[in-house]
C-alpha cells in the first residue's frame, strides 16, 4: 500500500504497557509502562528481552523456539491471544499493551502455567494411540492412505500455545470444558484408524457439556489458532457424531 | 531439604529424555522426567525436514539398507565418529520409525503411480511402486546415496514430540516443569542424582536416583547466531562436565546450517533443497555446482556452509545493512508442494520476512545449528567416567555425528539412543551396579553448597553484569569459533573466554527476589556456558587439522595420522580457567568402513599408517565371503551386534528383500 504522507524521521518509539504481578507477593497487579526503540523486523520476541536486559531485569515471559512452533510464547497483545514470537511490532500502534493469558494459573508477569493445563488435558483425554497390538517393529509397518496420514498431521499441529483457551467464551461459564484443543485432539485420534476407541468411547469423553455439548459455539478459538487450525468445521462435525451416539 | 527418591531421573523433556524414559517405565521402575518447560515445548518440535531411517519404500530409496545408511554417516562424519554406535543406529532406526508409527506420528506415506519432482533445477516424472503404496516414504537430504528421511510434511519433530511425550502421559510418568538441575549429587565416582532448583519459587531440592540421564539437548545459545531455541544452553552437559568425573567429547565439533534465516537466524529446514530447492547468490546465479559439482546443493551441511561463506568473500552475496547473504529459491516448487510439505517454512517466511517463498527468493547465511559434542558416553549410554550416569540425544557425544551431522540423523538419533538408553538404564538399575548407598549427609553438603552460590550471587558484593557478559560470549564464539578458523583467532577467543569466565565469578545480581528471578537465572548459567564456550574454543585451538565441520585455514588438511582422535574436555578443579584436554584415539584397524574421500569437499587427506593395511584386510575378508549375505560379511568386518538390546535383534524387513 502506498503512504501519501513522507517517513517518519527515525525509528519509532514504541510503549510496551505491561500488565505486572507476582501471586503471593504483596504488591497489586499494575499496569508498567517501557519504551523500546523500535528496529528493523522487530518482533515482541525481541522487544521483550530487550526490556528484560536493559530496563527491568525482573520481567517474566516465556520464549522457547522463537520461531512460533513450540506455543510458548501465548500472551493477550492489545487484547487479543496470539503468539509474542511472531508479532512484528510494525503492525501494531507505537502503544503495545501485553497482558497474560487468562484462564491458565499466572506465574508472574507475562507467564502462565499452560503446561499444567494440557497435562491434564492430555490425562482426562487420553491422547494417544489406544491399541492392544505390541507392534512388531521390525516388520513392513502398517499401511496408511497417504491422504488420510495428511489429514491427521491437519489436526495434529496444534502447537497447545493456549490460544483458543484464553479465546473460549465457554470456558469463562464453565471451568471444566475441554475448549477447542481438548475437542480438536479427540477429532485427531477419532481420525486415526490406528486408535482402537469407538465413537462411544469417545462419548463417553466429550459428551457431555464439559465437552462438544458445552461449546456455545462463539468460535473465538478458530479466529485467534495461530496455526489456521480448522476448529469451527472440527467442532461441528464432532457434534454431529456425537449426537448420532447420544441418540442410539 | 526435600528429597526425592526415584529409580530413573531423567533430565531434560525433549525426545530423548522422553523415549528413555518410556523404555525404563515399561521395564518396570518409576521415572521421574525434569524439564525447564512443558515437554512439547522442547527444541525437538523444531526438526522440521525428517528422520533418517533406511526403509527403502520409495522408488527413490530402493536398494537401501543398513550399509548404505551406515557409508553415508561415516562418510559424512568425515570419519570422525564411533563406527560400532553408527551400526547400532543404523540397525535401529528403522524400528524407530515403525514404533513412532505405531504410536501415531502420521508420516508421508508412498502414492503409486506417477509424481512430479524437482531434481537440480528440473521437473522430473517419478513412478513409485504399486508394492510400496500406503508405506512410510521418504524425500532426499544431504550426503545420502538413497532418499531415506521419513518426514511429516515438515512438521516432524514436532509430530514425533507429541507423540512420544503422549506416550509418556499414558505411562503415567510424571515429569516435574520448569525444574532445572544445577548440579550433579556424586561421589567415588558414582552419580546419585540432582540437585534441582524450582523455576518458579527458586526452591532447591535433591532429587536421589539409581540412575541419571542427561537428556538436555545443544548448547547453541552459546553463539551469538544460532537456530538453537533460548532454553539450548547446554546445562546438563555443563553439569556434567562440573563434577571432574564425566568428560565431554569433541565439542569443537559444532555444526554450522546452510540456510537459516537472515539475519533471525531462524531454520528452514534441508527439505528444502532436499526437495529441489536452489541456492543463488546476489547476480541470481546457481553458485553450488560451480564448487561441488557432483552433489551441488545436497552435499554435507559442512560442505555446503563452507561454500556458502566462501562465496559471499567472493563478494556475490546480497549486502544488507545488517551483513550480507545469500538467497534460497524454492519458487519452482511450486504454490502446491509449498503448502502441503513446507508449510512451517512457508509460516516462518510470512512472519519473519514478510515473503511468500512461493514467489519470493528466501535470504538465508548459515548459523550453529547443532552440538555434536557432548558427555561422552559408551555405546549403550553410559557416561564414561561416572557410573550411574547416563546421556542420550544431542547432550551427549555418543558419538554417531564425528565432525559432520548428516539432516535427518539427528532427531533420528534422539528417539534410537532414547530407545537403547532406556534398556541400557533398566538393565543397570536391576542389577547389583544400580544399588543405591548414597549418604544423605552428602545430598545436604551438596544441596548446601549450590545454595550458598546462589546466595553470593544474590547478596554478595560482585558488580558484573550477567547479560552483558552472555552478550560478550556469543559474540566472540560467533566471530572467532565460527565456520573459518584460524589460530590467532582462536587464541584470542579462548584468551577472552577467560577474562571473562574470571569477571563472571564476581557478577552481582540486582534482584534480590528467591524465587521466578530471570536474572539470577542468566547468571548461573553464564558461569557454566563460559566453561562450555572454552571447552569448544580450546579444543578447537589445539585441533590442528579440519575434518568435517572444523575447518582450520590454517590447518586445510584432514590429518588422520595425528589426528583421528576425539577431544576429552575435563574440568576436575572450579577455580582452573581452561579445560584439561586428552584424546582417545579411533582404531583404524578395527573400522568396517577404513578412511577415504567423502565423495564431496576437498581430496586432500593426510593418511593414517595404519589405514593401508585395513584396506587390505577388508578386501581380503571381502573376497574370502564371497558368497555370504550381506549380514555374514558385515559381521566378519566388524561385529556389533552384542550392542543391540534384546528387543530390538532381529533384521529389518524391507520390500523386495528377503
Amino acid at each position: 500500500m502506498l503512504k501519501k504522507t513522507a517517513p517518519p524521521a527515525g525509528p519509532r518509539v514504541l510503549t510496551l504497557r505491561i500488565l505486572r504481578s507476582t501471586p503471593g507477593d504483596a504488591t497489586e497487579p499494575h499496569w508498567q509502562d517501557f519504551r523500546v526503540e523500535e528496529a528493523e523486523g522487530m518482533t515482541l520476541f525481541i522487544a521483550l528481552n530487550e526490556v528484560r536486559e536493559s530496563l527491568d531485569p525482573s520481567l517474566q515471559f516465556d520464549f522457547v523456539c522463537r520461531a512460533g512452533i513450540c506455543g510458548s510464547c501465548g500472551m493477550l497483545i492489545d487484547g487479543k491471544p496470539g503468539l509474542a514470537c511472531c508479532a512484528l511490532t510494525r503492525d501494531h500502534g507505537a502503544e503495545i499493551t501485553l497482558a497474560p493469558l487468562p484462564v491458565f494459573e499466572l506465574i508472574g508477569d507475562l507467564s502462565v502455567n499452560t503446561g499444567k493445563w494440557m497435562r491434564g488435558t492430555a490425562e482426562r483425554l487420553e491422547t494417544w494411540i489406544h491399541s492392544d497390538a505390541e507392534p512388531l517393529l521390525t516388520a513392513l509397518e502398517p499401511r496408511m492412505e497417504p491422504e488420510l496420514a495428511e489429514a491427521i498431521y491437519e489436526l495434529d499441529r496444534c502447537i497447545e500455545c493456549g490460544c483458543c483457551v484464553a479465546g473460549c467464551g465457554t470456558l469463562r461459564m464453565r471451568e471444566e470444558f475441554v475448549g477447542a484443543i481438548g475437542l480438536n485432539k479427540i477429532a485427531r485420534f477419532r481420525l486415526d484408524p490406528r486408535d482402537e476407541r469407538s465413537d462411544d468411547d469417545f462419548y463417553e469423553l466429550i459428551g457431555d457439556d464439559t465437552g462438544v455439548f458445552g461449546c456455545m459455539s462463539l468460535l473465538g478459538c478458530h479466529d485467534v489458532c495461530p496455526k489456521g487450525l480448522p476448529l469451527q468445521t472440527q467442532i461441528a462435525f464432532l457434534r454431529r457424531k456425537m449426537v448420532a451416539v447420544g441418540l442410539k | 531439604m526435600r528429597i526425592n527418591y526415584t529409580d530413573v531421573l531423567v533430565i531434560g523433556g525433549g525426545l530423548a529424555g522422553l523415549r528413555a524414559a518410556v523404555g525404563a517405565r515399561r521395564r518396570g521402575h518409576d521415572v521421574t522426567i525434569l524439564s525447564l518447560v512443558p515437554p512439547k515445548r522442547s527444541h525437538s518440535a523444531a526438526a522440521q525436514g525428517g528422520m533418517q531411517a533406511s526403509l527403502g519404500n520409495t522408488v527413490k530409496g530402493e536398494g537401501d539398507n543398513e550399509d548404505v545408511h551406515f557409508e553415508d554417516t561415516v562418510r559424512g562424519s568425515d570419519w570422525g565418529c564411533d563406527q560400532e554406535v553408527a551400526r547400532l543406529f543404523v540397525h535401529t532406526a528403522p524400528q524407530a520409525v515403525r514404533e513412532l508409527a505405531a504410536w501415531g506420528v502420521p508420516w508421508n506415506r508412498v502414492k503409486a503411480g506417477d509424481r512430479e519432482v524437482v531434481m537440480d533445477g528440473k521437473r522430473v516424472t517419478l513412478t513409485e511402486r504399486p508394492e510400496a503404496h500406503g508405506l512410510i516414504t521418504a524425500r532426499d537430504f544431504g550426503g545420502t546415496k538413497k532418499w531415506r528421511t521419513c518426514y511429516v510434511s515438515d512438521g516432524t519433530g514436532h509430530a514425533m514430540l507429541y507423540a512420544v511425550s503422549d506416550q509418556a502421559v499414558a505411562e503415567s510418568i510424571p515429569v516435574h516443569e520448569r525444574m532445572e538441575a544445577i548440579a550433579l549429587i556424586h561421589e567415588g565416582g558414582r552419580c546419585h542424582g540432582a540437585i534441582v532448583r524450582n523455576l518458579v519459587t527458586g526452591e532447591l531440592s535433591a532429587y536421589v536416583a539409581k540412575a541419571t540421564c542427561i537428556a538436555t539437548g545443544g548448547f547453541g545459545r552459546i553463539y551469538r547466531v544460532t537456530t538453537n531455541a533460548v532454553i539450548n544452553e547446554g546445562i546438563g552437559s555443563a553439569i556434567a562436565l562440573e563434577t571432574g568425573a564425566a568428560v565431554l567429547g569433541n565439542m569443537e565439533a559444532v555444526q554450522f546450517h546452510p540456510t537459516t534465516i537472515f539475519p533471525a537466524g531462524i531454520l528452514v529446514t534441508e527439505g528444502c533443497r532436499g526437495d529441489g530447492g536452489l541456492l543463488k547468490d546476489a547476480a541470481g546465479h546457481r553458485f553450488m555446482p560451480d564448487y561441488e559439482p557432483e552433489k551441488k546443493e545436497l552435499a554435507s551441511r559442512d560442505v555446503v556452509s563452507r561454500r556458502m561463506e566462501e562465496h559471499i568473500r567472493a563478494g556475490h552475496g546480497v549486502k544488507t545493512r545488517f551483513g550480507d547473504h545469500l538467497l534460497l529459491d524454492i519458487t519452482l516448487l511450486g504454490a502446491a508442494h509449498i503448502d502441503g510439505k513446507l508449510r512451517e517454512v512457508k509460516e516462518i517466511c510470512q512472519h519473519f520476512l514478510g515473503i511468500d517463498p512461493a514467489t519470493d527468493m528466501i535470504a538465508v547465511r548459515p548459523a550453529q545449528h547443532y552440538s555434536r559434542g557432548g558427555i561422552r558416553t559408551d555405546a549403550r549410554g553410559q557416561a564414561r567416567g561416572l557410573a550411574g550416569l547416563f546421556s542420550c540425544g544431542e547432550a551427549a557425544c555418543w558419538d554417531l555425528h564425528g565432525f559432520n551431522r548428516l539432516g535427518g540423523n539427528s532427531v533420528a538419533e534422539t528417539v534410537v539412543a532414547g530407545m537403547i538408553v532406556g534398556e541400557t538404564m533398566a538393565d543397570f538399575v536391576e542389577s547389583a551396579a544400580g544399588d543405591l548407598h548414597v549418604s544423605t549427609a552428602l545430598v545436604r553438603e551438596c544441596l548446601e553448597r549450590e545454595q550458598a552460590k546462589l546466595d553470593t550471587l544474590l547478596m554478595g558484593d560482585g558488580t558484573e553484569n550477567a547479560s552483558e557478559l552472555m552478550r560478550r560470549m556469543q559474540e566472540i564464539m560467533t566471530d572467532k569459533v565460527g565456520i573459518f578458523r584460524r589460530g590467532d583467532l582462536l587464541q584470542e577467543a579462548v584468551d577472552e573466554l577467560q577474562a571473562l569466565l574470571l569477571k563472571s565469578r564476581k557478577i552481582g545480581v540486582a534482584t534480590k527476589r528467591a524465587g521466578a528471578n530471570p536474572e539470577l537465572v542468566t547468571a548461573y548459567r553464564l558461569q557454566k556456558m563460559l566453561k562450555l564456550a572454552l571447552c569448544v574454543a580450546y579444543g578447537a585451538l589445539q585441533r590442528t587439522e579440519s575434518r568435517g565441520a572444523h575447518y582450520r585455514e590454517d590447518y586445510p588438511q584432514r590429518d588422520d595420522a595425528n589426528w583421528l582422535k576425539r577431544t576429552l574436555a575435563s574440568w576436575s578443579d572450579d577455580f582452573q580457567t581452561l579445560p584439561t584436554l586428552g584424546y582417545e584415539e579411533l582404531d583404524v584397524a578395527a573400522m568396517e568402513l577404513p578412511p577415504g574421500w567423502r565423495g564431496y569437499g576437498a581430496k586432500n587427506a593426510i593418511e593414517h599408517p595404519a589405514t593401508a593395511a585395513r584396506v587390505t584386510e577388508i578386501s581380503t575378508i571381502r573376497s574370502a565371503f564371497g558368497h555370504a549375505d550381506r549380514f555374514t560379511v558385515q559381521q566378519a568386518l566388524m561385529p556389533f551386534e552384542h550392542l543391540v538390546p534384546a528387543r530390538f535383534r532381529g533384521r529389518n524387513e524391507r520390500l523386495g528383500e528377503s
